[in-house]
């Protein structure tokens, strides 16, 4: 018991106090709507009548935890319930959607990232000249260009998967690009001095050193990278017409002032973040351990 | 061949260094790490470099090893410039910290140099077990360098760079970070390793009796500038037990070395 408590009671507190919190946010920002239905209809209302219905609005300023729960239940789990798990309605159909996109654009980034650091550590001219220019492209503010980059895809007959993925990349690459520069450099003076003993190629070099050297770095600048793809695919998402995906959901939540959807579809961004950001984590410690650098 | 001219390729020596200079550009100025320095080492010999940080032991051995490009006077490395030869893998080079790859076994890491320069596959293999053996590592070669004492990995890094063909093994203070225990050890062993491979070996070192107990020739060294203040030609017997370091002999060379030091550094000290 006791040793149970030591392992997961740090992050229940978290939990607990997060509940709270958000309970009381919700009563006091929906208590002045509550107010007002309660004033037109002549009432006046106590406080258990006034806390019950701040939690039981259909559009509340900020939803209760359950309202997003019930909500996220109704859309996943019923569903599945129901034998409908991917239609249209159901917040798996709209994470697939996201999920998919995040997924292409995380390794189209992280493979320009790549190949972009590698351009980096061995051409004089790219060490000199592209680095600015990577930082300036992360300078401009995502949901400038991102209706740019669905427009222009879509005139030259690119439509679909592919622009979101895209505006994934244009998020991901960056954070890959800095960790590899970094890891593709990070043997010392004595290793390097070792590999020209050798009379060792730069091919030889790079494969049998510099790159397993970089894996630490690696590692740490997916996981940057996934949570980028994610927001990424999350605002691509939007210009489109906000057809399908949790990008869209947000959009359609906000349309109609639908809060608890856009909170469920949040908390479902969310989930999916820790999931993705999860998986890479343990693939880090796996490949770290065996080779001998966690 | 006749035998003379036999007699004639032995004697040119292995390592030859005429009026070598190396002058680094500071921010302070120059700074003399090498100034003029005339050494032939010849073939089997174990040459010491001893003297005070700053002689510039260390970028005389990184000098034959081409890691350096002196800015005067020449050197030939088996009668190469110092390029050729690194090109030719002349030479193995033992660092002062072992540099073995986490992610790859003593076996793996051994087997590195060998790949790089094209060793096929079954001779990679015959030669680890050999070197391996060589420095009393046998049935370590799965093991994983972290499982090993700072002692073995050095000793493992030594086994590297003799698993491959070059006739020379330059040593930058190999045992500088081991405590005199495993060193005192590792003297033995090295010793009797360059008996039994008859390669010649450059050893940079500021450990008085380290040099005097390994040494067929040690070269005092004296700071700014960087300059040989002193070549001493051990007298010691081939044959080297760890007690031999109490025999008046040995005890008469430290006392030279120590002159030797002691006049590099003039009234400095």
């Amino acid at each position: 018991m006791a040793r149970l408590w030591h392992k997961f009671g740090p992050v229940l507190t978290v939990v607990i106090a997060i509940f709270v919190m958000w309970y009381a946010g919700s009563i006091a920002l929906n208590s002045a709507w509550a107010h007002d239905k309660a004033q037109r209809a002549g009432k006046v209302l106590t406080t258990s009548e006034l806390v019950a219905d701040t939690m039981s609005q259909k559009k509340p300023r900020l939803p209760a935890p359950h309202q997003v729960g019930a909500e996220i239940w109704k859309t996943t789990g019923a569903m599945v319930l129901r034998g409908r798990a991917f239609s249209k309605r159901s917040l798996f159909y709209h994470s697939w959607i996201t999920l998919s996109s995040t997924a292409l654009g995380f390794l189209m980034g992280t493979a320009l990232g790549v190949a972009l650091a590698v351009g980096i550590v061995y051409n004089r001219t790219m060490d000199m000249s592209v680095m600015p220019w990577v930082i300036a492209s992360q300078t401009i503010p995502i949901l400038a260009i991102a209706p740019m980059i669905i427009v222009v895809l879509n005139a030259v007959g690119i439509s679909g998967l592919l622009p979101k993925a895209v505006i994934s990349m244009y998020l991901s690459f960056f954070p890959v690009v800095v960790g590899m520069v970094k890891g593709l450099r990070s043997p010392d003076h004595m290793q390097l001095d070792q590999m020209k003993t050798w009379s060792a190629s730069g091919q030889q070099e790079f494969w049998r050193l510099r790159l397993p050297s970089s894996m630490p770095y690696f590692f740490t600048s997916m996981k940057i990278a996934m949570a980028a793809s994610l927001v990424g695919a999350i605002v691509g998402e939007l210009p489109t017409g906000a057809v399908a995906g949790l990008g869209a959901r947000l959009l359609g939540g906000s349309y109609y002032g639908q809060t608890i959807q856009i909170w469920s579809a949040l908390i479902m961004a969310a989930a999916l973040a820790a999931c993705l950001v999860g998986f890479i984590g343990i693939l880090q410690r796996r490949v770290l351990k065996r080779m001998g650098m966690a | 061949m006749t035998q003379a001219e036999a007699n004639e390729t032995s004697c040119q020596p292995v390592i030859s260094a005429r009026n070598l200079s190396l002058t680094f550009q500071t921010n302070d100025g120059p700074v003399h790490a090498l100034k003029d320095v005339d050494l032939e080492i010849n073939k089997g010999d174990f040459v010491s470099f001893i003297g005070p940080s700053g002689c510039g032991k260390t970028t005389f051995l990184r000098c034959i090893a081409d890691l350096e490009n002196p800015t005067g006077g020449e050197i030939t490395v088996n009668g190469m410039t110092a390029e050729q030869a690194r090109k030719a893998r002349a030479y193995g080079y033992v660092f002062q910290a072992a540099g073995l790859y986490p992610w790859r076994t003593i076996g793996g890491n051994i087997r590195l140099p060998l790949e790089i320069m094209g060793y096929s596959r079954a001779d990679q293999d015959t030669r680890i077990e050999r070197v391996l053996e060589l420095v009393e590592l046998a049935g370590f070669e799965k093991k994983f360098p972290w499982q090993l004492s700072g002692g073995m990995q050095q000793r493992a890094s030594i086994a590297r760079a003799l698993a491959f063909d070059a006739d020379i093994l330059l040593m930058d203070e190999p045992f500088g970070a081991l405590d005199e225990i495993v060193r005192d050890h590792l003297n033995e062993q090295l010793l009797k390793l360059w008996a039994r491979t008859n390669k010649t070996i450059g050893f940079v070192t500021h450990s008085i009796p380290e040099a005097v107990y390994l040494s067929t020739k040690i070269v005092v060294m004296s700071p700014r500038p960087g300059r040989i203040t002193d070549v001493i030609e051990s007298t010691l017997p081939q044959e080297r037990p760890l007690d031999i370091r109490d025999s008046p002999e040995f005890i008469e060379i430290a006392h030279r070395v120590r002159d030797g030091l002691r006049a590099g550094h003039g009234d400095n000290v």
